[in-house]
């Protein structure tokens, strides 16, 4: 009995998803991160540049005969020299007037003291950065204030950062591979105790319900003693269910027992045929509960024992023969005599309990149905498969209702008279299914009935 | 060759815009849909090989070759850059300025030497260092001066002979003379005293290298100081009275540029061109036909570098402070 | 016979203890497994009665405790319990065979024939009528020393009235005692068995009589 599992989410699936989109996340925030301080690291390069370029231009500022000469050497550009031939501006001013160099340059704000600035711009059409800076000469006219600006584009530096973006990207995406395949990895090492639980039950035999032994890792510790207690409580409900079915066999075979006996008993005092005929239907009736009890329980254990066969290996030979033993004396009773014959020896891989129950039914039917001094040869052999054939010399089955015998409950019309519960065949059936076999059934030619059971 | 092509040279002198050329040239086969105006301080007849041969190429094409000096170059294109297609000229830092003010369109996919080019925009074509120059009979059983030093003693030792007998670059009025001049003054102090030395026994000023040349051979001048060795070379392929020396000491090497000019009315046209003339220059020089000097470096030369620093002695301050400082020297 | 009845429901004690004395055995009764033990111990019994279900104790203790004193007595287990459940068979535990409750006493007296047959020692009972010569452990009948073959049912017959000498047994009675109560018989049948009975026993000193209306008698003449 299985029921369709509903399946929602996976948990694999989860962790994964988790892990993944979180390093994805931090991965992107990364990335930001580490390209702006690229940026910064990058921008402060060009400044430190453009600050040492500006120091040589306002340090070559002199005062000749009054005038003011800037005589900047010639590294003061040269060293403005990029791979990406980036262009260059500078403005050299005098108070506040152009004294050369560009127009349109910001000048620094007019401040006394040496400070320096830096700006990004957009001048002729590109952006630029802009480096100023300020100094006072003092002349004989008094003071004179040189503001110099020097400024340079950014394709070098765009250039730098785009490689650092990339570079940072293929980390990046490298990164996440390997979290991926991490996540991967933890995943299965997190849902392999689960996996190996499930391995460990599905081992388990039918009745093995034991609690776990094995250690577990601690967030599995409330799913697995929940199990254990789960499958104590099946345990226990089995074996109350078992001991159940025990109490009541006993507690309705004993009063039968004594009333039978009693019945059985009165029978022998009683000589009035009223009397006597109302004893023989009382012990008669009784049979019947017993027998229909019996195989109701048998019944109802067989159809919980074919759920969980626990199979083993059995010489068939050697059970027919113990059942034949063991049926003997009432086999004596009619003069009825039991014969095992067979060539080899046969074995079958199957519920000892279920197969002896099954057997041993078809034995009291043919028992049941043998008049007296007569034969039951039973026959055991393995070709094509292992099988098991009893032929009696009764009456056979009623030929009408041969394909209904095995059903539950059916007794054939020949069975007036002959105390029995239906079941016997039907037990026989389910036992020979469960094990993948068959059970035949059909009347000899040489006349009685004849039952194969095969495997 | 299945067309056959027509030049037609037509010297048309006429004034555009009160401007005067020293040359102005139209090359082009019969039909044509396609122009191209190249502003130019090369002699015609240096770039003309060039010019044919792309006409080979290209055979629907007008080409307008206009030259001029240097300076004027520069002051014309700055004027009206969408008249001209391309500006060719030898003063390198004139042109990294033009490209620097944003006068010039990239041209991505060139294939041209990284050295050799500047924000893809202004290209480099020829190798053509300055020599010193002298009249052979002036040297006549006189030791040859191999370097600027050399040239010192010489000078002083015969000053009576070389009184007014030596000619430079007027650096006031030749772009290029001016740039030879502060690359020669930053590298070392021996270009002043040269200078001193010429100024004191007196020392004609050219505004340019043909000029100077001509009054070599004929005798009026003994020596010719950073005279362009092509030029010179090329004179002296016709007449060998001169001889020219590469001072080894340091020897300063131009290199020819070329941009596109961002408002050029044929765009498409001038990048092909460009594109073809690189390729010509990058190939080693044909002795047959006279070009101009290919972009190869020899093991070990180095050119002025293509760099904004170029931009440094085009300051207005540091310009007047050098020519100060140029008229002392040569001018006494 | 003397048998040993351990069984804690005293009706259903009583019930079987009536219908085996009325066989004509002895019987002892006992509801508790330490008085079980006490009279094993005591007396000497041809056979048990073992109930398995007991107040004081599962009956297979009692199992164990006999086959550990090396009693040879034999034991038939009473179980009202369902044999597919329990694996170990009782006889493994060392009962000689087992009857379910309720059981028909003609089943329960086969099995203790069978039983008492297993057991038989070398030192057997020979009952001897003259040339006749029966072992009733054994169940085997010997006329002038040669075996004779009797069928289940015609020695069950010859016990029966060997047992009761001098008694009379009616037809019917006889019919109740050797045929089993889902068995319609009529009358015809018993006629058999008398008739064959009386031919094995021709010419020996053991003669049935009929006793017309009455029954039939076995008389050792």
């Amino acid at each position: 009995m299985t029921n369709t599992i509903r399946i929602s989410g996976s948990l694999r699936n989860r962790l994964m998803i988790t892990l993944i989109s979180g390093s994805a996340i931090l991965g992107i925030i990364l990335f930001f991160i580490v390209r702006g301080y690229a940026t910064q690291i990058a921008q402060d390069g060009q400044d430190n540049i453009l600050k040492a370029s500006l120091s040589s231009i306002l340090d070559a500022a002199t005062i000749q005969d009054g005038l003011v000469e800037v005589d900047f050497p010639y590294a003061s550009l040269s060293m403005l020299d990029t791979d990406l031939d980036d262009r260059v501006f500078y403005a050299i001013y005098q108070d506040g007037i152009l004294l050369s160099g560009y127009k349109g340059l910001p000048a620094p704000s007019s401040l006394t003291g040496e400070t320096r600035t830096f700006q990004t711009i957009k001048y002729k059409g590109t952006f630029a950065r802009v480096a100023n800076a300020n100094r006072i000469l003092v002349g004989e006219r008094g003071r004179i204030e040189i503001s110099v600006s020097v400024a340079q584009t950014q394709d070098d530096l765009s250039r730098t950062l785009n490689s650092i973006s990339k570079n940072v990207a293929v980390f990046g995406a490298g990164f996440f591979i390997l979290v991926a395949a991490l996540s991967y990895l933890a995943t299965s090492t997190t849902i392999n105790p689960l996996m190996r639980l499930a391995a460990s039950i599905k081992k388990r035999g039918p009745k093995d319900l034991s609690p776990f032994e094995k250690e577990i890792p601690s967030e599995m510790v409330p799913l697995v003693s929940s199990l254990n207690r789960l499958m104590g409580r099946l345990d226990l409900s089995l074996k109350q269910s078992e001991d159940f079915i025990a109490e009541a066999a006993h507690r309705v075979r004993t009063p039968l027992a004594t009333v039978r006996s009693y019945a059985d008993a009165t029978l022998q005092r009683v000589s009035k045929s009223e009397n006597r005929e109302a004893l023989r239907s009382m012990v008669r009736a009784i049979d019947e509960a017993s027998r229909a009890a019996s195989q109701l329980l048998d019944h109802a254990m067989i159809t919980f024992r074919t759920d969980h066969l626990q199979k083993e290996y059995i010489d068939l030979i050697d059970l027919v023969q113990d059942l034949a033993l063991r049926l003997s004396p009432i086999a004596e009773m009619k003069d009825v005599k039991i014969l095992v014959n067979y060539k080899n020896p046969v074995e079958i891989h199957g519920d000892f309990i279920l197969i002896q129950n099954a057997i041993r039914n078809l034995i009291d039917n043919a028992l049941k149905y043998s008049p007296n001094e007569a034969i039951i040869k039973i026959s055991v052999g393995s070709e094509p498969t292992p099988y098991l054939k009893i032929h009696d010399g009764g009456p056979g089955f009623p030929p009408d209702d041969i394909q209904n015998l095995t059903l539950r409950f059916t007794r054939g019309k020949n069975a007036n008279g002959i105390i029995g519960s239906g079941l016997g065949l039907t037990i026989a059936k389910d036992v020979a299914n469960a094990h993948n076999g068959r059970l035949e059934i059909f009347n000899h030619k040489k006349g009685g009935a004849c039952a194969i059971l095969s495997f | 060759m299945r067309y056959i092509i027509v030049l037609v040279l037509i010297f048309i002198t006429y004034s555009l815009n009160a401007e005067e050329w020293e040359d102005q040239s139209i090359f082009s086969s019969g039909s044509t849909n396609q122009t191209l105006r190249i502003l130019s301080s090369t002699d015609t007849s240096f770039f003309e090989p060039i010019l044919k041969s792309y006409l080979i190429d290209n055979p629907a094409t007008k080409i307008e070759y206009l030259v001029t000096g240097t300076a004027s170059l520069d002051k014309i294109f700055r004027n009206t850059p969408e008249k001209y297609d391309l500006v060719i000229s030898s003063a390198m830092d004139l042109q990294l300025k033009l490209v620097n003010d944003g006068f010039a369109i990239k041209i991505q996919d060139s294939n041209h030497p990284s050295w050799a080019k500047w924000r893809k925009s202004l290209f480099a074509f020829t190798i053509e260092p300055a020599a010193i120059v002298i009249n052979k009979r002036a040297f006549a059983n006189q030791k040859i001066p191999q370097s600027r030093q050399d040239l010192i003693k010489a000078l002083r030792s015969r000053s009576k002979f070389f009184q007014n007998k030596l000619g430079t670059y007027d650096v006031r009025k030749s772009g290029l003379g001016y740039l030879f001049a502060t690359q020669d003054a930053r590298t070392s102090e021996t270009y002043w005293r040269l200078m001193e030395v010429m100024g004191g026994l007196g020392t004609q000023l050219y505004c340019c290298s043909g000029d100077m040349i001509d009054d070599l051979i004929s005798g009026k001048i003994a020596v010719a100081y950073n005279v362009l060795s092509s030029y010179a070379g090329a004179r002296k392929k016709v007449s060998d009275e001169i001889e020219i020396i590469l001072p080894a000491d340091f020897p300063t090497t131009m290199m020819r540029t070329a941009m596109v000019s961002k408002l050029a009315p044929n765009v498409e046209n001038a990048k092909n061109f460009m594109l073809h003339l690189l390729k010509t220059q990058l190939k080693p020089a044909d002795k047959n036909n006279y070009t101009l000097p290919p972009l190869l470096l020899k093991p070990g030369q180095q050119t002025i570098i293509l760099e904004p620093a170029l931009m440094t002695y085009l300051d207005k301050l540091k310009r007047q402070t050098f020519i100060k400082e140029w008229e002392r020297a040569i001018i006494q | 016979m003397k048998y040993l009845l351990v069984e804690d429901n005293h009706e259903l004690a009583n019930a079987i203890c009536s219908r085996i004395k009325f066989d004509g055995h002895v019987i002892d009764h006992a509801d508790k497994l330490e008085d079980a033990i006490a009279y094993s111990n005591t007396g000497e019994y041809d056979l048990i009665f073992l109930d398995i279900m007991l107040p004081d104790g599962d009956g297979r203790s009692f199992l164990k405790h006999h086959r550990d004193q090396k009693k040879d007595t034999p034991i038939i287990v009473l179980t009202a319990r369902s044999q597919v459940s329990d694996r170990i068979s009782l006889l493994d535990l060392g009962a000689d065979d087992y009857v379910t409750k309720p059981f028909d006493h003609a089943e329960l007296q086969a099995r203790c024939r069978a039983v008492l047959r297993r057991k038989a020692g070398t030192a057997q009972t020979i009952l001897q009528f003259g040339d006749v010569a029966f072992n009733p452990l054994a169940g085997q009948l010997s006329i002038r020393d040669k075996m004779v073959n009797l069928r289940n049912r015609e020695l069950r017959l010859f016990e029966l009235l060997l047992n009761a000498r001098g008694q009379i047994f009616s037809k019917q009675k006889l019919i109740d005692r050797l045929f089993s109560l889902d068995e319609d018989v009529s009358e015809n049948a018993i006629e058999v068995y008398v008739g064959r009975l009386r031919k094995h026993l021709e010419d020996t000193s053991l003669k049935i009589s009929t006793h017309r209306s009455l029954g039939y008698r076995l008389d050792d003449d």
